[in-house]
């Protein structure tokens, strides 16, 4: 099981990608750079990734508490999703996601 | 090459140890270091004492903090305040670190951006992951405009006072200020990238009555860009899918977004650093350079883990260490608080 994530400099790595991590933990445990600086509690919108139009269907829809933390990183977009809140399972399995870029 | 260090300047406030960062782990190092006698200085960015934990999940529950089974973000850190209120720490907010420079007695000057100046023979660094800085809008040049025209909060309201304002964000602080300064101002426009707010339910109702009344301008669109020249802003240009590209005239523009972590000057203090961390010993989380350690989640040293209980262990045995540069004359007594006297009257409970 494989996830694609292009980093802020376009180029993309497949990562393996294992049942029930959260695709930030996927992205931070391959190295790549990516702050979730509160640890995966929707706490602060640093793992911020736009999801490839062909796998947003798939995914679980936002909870409000995602949508409002959406809302602090001024590069948000419609294909927007906090990585931490995405649990990873079998039919996710190819899920393309972009890395946002650091809000500094 | 040798340069004379200098000696610590005649308004330099002297203790024993400076600590940088006021989150939860530079909090416990007030108490360790408070038993073993040593008197603190805390600095910290924030308005408020408790780091990550009141900034970014104060409502948060955590449950691997020993002996709690759950306690949630802010109420760790009101517990740690009063388990080191008997140690009196000076506390330095809303100052950012900007220098730290050996001087000539081997101490430590540790000099802010609000003109605070501290000398010491020991410094712990506690800033996690660097200092709290607002979310900056990707927007080219934008650097360019900030401090003239772009303002991350408002300092002086009179600055804006017959201007045209665009406000970003859809917070409390986005919305109480598009509120307060609709007065002052000759125009405000809030842009917002959906139709829905995270702020107070009765701000929002305020929002949409001062919406309606034709008090506040309201776009349902994002930043795409900003106009003017030699940091004086005209226009910001919106983008959204109805319709398309356009701009509002504005003479200033409050992006508020909250606050990210950065290192900052710490990259500039001449410690060795490891991607963003300080690399430490194990023995004391003592830095490359002698007398300032680092602790908790801005340290780095094999088998590392990020956790707040880690940075508490640090903290007691940097604070071992620290003892002997504040004290080189005397000898460190290994005590317990449940049988020593002393360590009681410090904790005024003897």
């Amino acid at each position: 099981m494989k996830i694609q994530v292009t980093d802020r400099a376009g180029e993309t790595h497949v990562l393996d990608a294992l049942e029930g991590w959260r695709v930030m933990e996927i992205i931070r445990d391959h190295g790549l750079p990516i702050k979730a600086e509160c640890g995966g509690a929707c706490a602060c919108a640093t793992c911020h990734v736009y999801v490839d139009a062909d796998w947003q269907d798939l995914l679980h829809p936002p909870t409000d508490e995602e949508i409002e933390m959406l809302d602090t990183t001024p590069s948000v977009e419609p294909a927007s999703r906090l990585s931490c809140q995405i649990l990873f399972r079998p039919e996710l399995s190819g899920l393309s996601v972009t890395l946002a870029p650091e809000d500094l | 090459m040798t340069h004379a260090l200098p000696p610590a300047p005649h308004d330099a406030v002297e203790t024993d140890v400076v600590i940088i960062g006021a989150g939860p782990v530079g909090l416990f190092a007030v108490f360790e270091l408070g038993l073993l006698d040593l008197r603190c200085h805390v600095i910290d960015v924030l308005d408020k004492p408790g780091g990550q934990c009141a900034e970014l999940y104060p409502e948060k529950p955590i449950y691997d903090i020993p002996a709690w089974p759950v306690i949630t973000g802010q109420d760790l850190v009101n517990r740690l305040l009063e388990q080191i209120e008997p140690f009196a720490p000076t506390f330095h907010h809303q100052q950012l670190v900007e220098g730290l420079t050996r001087l000539d007695d081997g101490r430590w000057l540790v000099e802010t951006d609000g003109g605070v100046k501290l000398a010491a023979p020991v410094v712990f660094i506690a800033a996690g992951g660097g200092s709290f800085t607002p979310k900056r809008p990707p927007l080219p040049g934008i650097e360019g405009f900030e401090g003239t025209s772009v303002f991350y909060a408002v300092r002086k309201r009179e600055t804006f006072a017959g201007k045209d304002l665009v406000i970003a964000g859809g917070g409390d602080s986005a919305l109480d200020w598009a509120l307060a300064l609709r007065t002052e101002a000759k125009s405000v426009t809030l842009v917002h990238h959906r139709d829905g707010f995270r702020a107070q339910p009765h701000s929002v109702s305020a929002l949409r009555d001062a919406v309606a009344a034709g008090e506040i301008g309201l776009h349902i669109a994002k930043l795409a860009g900003l106009e003017g020249a030699d940091g004086r802003l005209t226009d910001v240009r919106l983008e959204n899918a109805a319709q398309g590209s356009f701009v509002v005239p504005a003479d200033a523009l409050l992006p508020f977004y909250g606050l990210t972590m950065k290192l900052g000057p710490i990259a500039d203090f001449g410690l060795n650093l490891n991607e963003n961390l300080i690399p430490v010993d194990t023995e004391a989380y003592e830095t490359s350079r002698p007398g300032i350690f680092a602790i908790g989640d801005i340290n780095t040293y094999p088998g590392k883990l990020k956790l707040i209980l880690s940075g508490f262990h640090e903290a007691a045995l940097a604070s071992q260490k620290a003892f002997r540069y504040a004290r080189p004359e005397e000898r460190l007594r290994f005590q317990y608080t449940t049988s020593s006297t002393t360590l009681q009257k410090r904790l005024n409970v003897a």
